[in-house]
């Protein structure tokens, strides 16, 4: 019952894309028709405590559905505050944070677990467990919330497939790259089928070539209609993706550009 | 595969801290099984109070001087008053003989008192035990009383020093309790810091909170009812080789009824849901505080 929706071949769908860079306006254009904000931030102000100044103070911003828009600011300008208010790991001082229609801040503790069942998570530092292998990691997403093991079964070399691990599936954590390693978790944020994809610097750890795949997967994964928000440093990804840009400096949003560059 | 996911859990976190698993078992043990002995000591002694203080007699004895008026006015009052069941007469003879067959092994002490040393009495039981106090103001000043004993007074005495042994055992049995929900507490969160990878990942992806917090209880509840069984396990033990060994004079001396098994097989399921229901409360605040969101 639970695991109907695992039936439908929804990555067939994400195959018939191209991996080629996106040069279709009609895919921007519809997305402007169906209009429909997944994130909302509506004057919001993050204090943590004892701290002197806000780390993120009067933020408004606007994310609709499939946009891939990347947070861009100095170390501790508070970009990671954005991930950890989307999470629900922290609520604001101050101000609304509506995802998915959902008012995360005014949520119940016991409905966090649910809501966070629509996000996928994605950091810096990989977060695999290193006494599991590739496919035992992503089907520990699963399991964990409750997905029978014949699901996991069928699903885990799916998504393993698509993020470009077959084959590796069987493969420990220190036996694969960085990169491998973050394809892994991707794939373990994404075999959920989040509405949302959250990204704490993923190419943080990485080379620069290493970073462009890891990018062109998650544009991929962009291309299904999933919503990517992701947090980074990296002007050379930033330049290239041409993707929308908010920049952010000592918590204040001080740009917001469609098509930006790093600047 | 839930279950089958947190079964295995269980027996992977007490394995990882075996040592740890081990003194809270001990422990738990410890303290269970004097929460079981005062519990059997408890019931005993209501049983013990129940069936000595409905047979307490109180005695009325006469003085030497009393003139045989004096003793049926007395013996008429006795009988008509409502509050007594009976009070037969023992005269200075009969309590002679009663004396000579108490104290027959000391035949010195039977040799040196003569019949007409032993005061006569009348023996007095009362309906309701509890009336002592006024039914010996009432007669303590009549003509040729001499004195009035209760036996009361002595079992007093007795059960007071039982109550004190009884309330020892508890206060061990909770200082021991006190420390098993440190240790539970304790354990719950070395478990929890060794597993705080899994339990991110779980919090990140939306794990129920019961689903993350089930495993950890499991295992302070699993330690628990080990912990409880141990306890049964030592009553047992203290029953059939000391309380039916070296200790059984005790009661055949007909003072303290004994110990049943059906006494002590009625302490094992209330060892058990003590034990778990203790665990699971001291696991599950631990972790209210451990694993917050």
């Amino acid at each position: 019952m639970k695991s109907r929706g695992w039936t439908r071949p929804w990555f067939s769908s994400l195959r018939t894309f191209g991996t080629k860079h996106d040069a279709c306006p009609l895919r921007l254009l519809s997305l402007r028709v169906n209009f429909r904000p997944v994130i909302r931030l509506e004057n919001v102000t993050k204090t943590y405590p004892r701290a002197s100044r806000p780390s993120m103070e009067g933020a408004t911003a606007t994310i609709e559905k499939g946009e891939f828009v990347f947070f861009i600011g100095p170390t501790g300008a508070g970009k990671s505050t954005i991930i950890k208010l989307l999470l629900r790991e922290e609520t604001p001082t101050s101000g609304r944070v509506i995802v998915n229609g959902r008012d995360v801040a005014n949520m119940h503790s016991w409905k966090v677990p649910a809501f966070r069942r629509s996000l996928g998570c994605v950091f810096q530092d990989f977060r695999l467990l290193p006494n599991r292998t590739a496919a035992e990691n992503v089907a520990f997403a699963l399991e964990v919330i409750g997905k029978s093991r014949t699901v996991a079964r069928r699903v885990v070399p799916e998504v393993l497939e698509l993020v470009g691990l077959g084959g590796k599936e069987n493969r420990y954590p220190h036996q694969l790259s960085g990169g491998e390693q973050q394809r892994v978790a991707i794939a373990r944020a994404f075999v959920n089928r989040p509405l949302i994809l959250l990204a704490d610097e993923p190419t943080g750890n990485l080379d620069p070539d290493t970073s462009i795949e890891i990018m062109r997967l998650l544009d991929r994964i962009n291309r299904t209609g999933t919503t990517i928000v992701m947090v980074t440093h990296d002007s050379n990804i930033v330049n290239q993706m041409r993707r929308r840009v908010i920049e952010i400096d000592s918590g204040r949003i001080v740009r917001d550009q469609p098509r930006g560059v790093y600047g | 595969m839930r279950a089958k996911y947190v079964l295995s859990e269980v027996f992977l976190g007490l394995w990882r801290n075996v040592t740890m698993t081990i003194a809270m078992i001990i422990t738990m043990a410890v303290s269970l099984s004097m929460l079981g002995a005062s519990l059997l000591l408890y019931w005993k002694v209501q049983d013990m109070q129940d069936y000595f203080y409905t047979r307490v007699e109180m005695s009325i004895f006469l003085k030497s001087d009393v003139t045989p008026d004096q003793k049926a006015q007395l013996a008429d009052a006795l009988n008509h008053d409502s509050r007594i069941q009976s009070a037969p007469y023992e005269s200075q003879d009969v309590a002679y003989k009663r004396f000579r067959e108490q104290f027959k092994d000391a035949k010195d002490l039977v040799d040196s008192v003569k019949p007409e040393s032993l005061p006569a009495s009348f023996r007095v039981k009362l309906k309701d035990p509890n009336q002592y106090a006024a039914v010996q103001n009432d007669y303590k000043s009549k003509a040729g009383v001499d004195s009035i004993v209760n036996q009361q007074k002595t079992l007093d005495k007795i059960f007071s020093i039982l109550g004190g042994i009884q309330n020892l055992a508890l206060v061990v049995a909770i200082v021991q309790g006190l420390a098993a929900l440190l240790l539970v507490a304790n354990t719950i969160q070395v478990a929890a810091y060794s597993r705080r990878r899994e339990v991110g990942i779980m919090k990140l992806v939306g794990a129920s909170n019961w689903f993350i917090q089930l495993p950890f209880v499991l295992e302070a509840v699993f330690a628990g009812l080990i912990g409880a069984v141990i306890a049964f396990v030592v009553l047992i033990v203290t029953k059939a080789f000391l309380l039916d060994g070296p200790l059984s004079g005790i009661f055949t001396s007909n003072f303290i009824p004994p110990i049943g098994w059906q006494d002590i097989l009625l302490t094992l399921p209330l060892l058990l849901a003590v034990a778990a229901v203790i665990s699971a409360a001291t696991g599950w605040v631990t972790l209210r505080f451990r694993l917050r969101t």
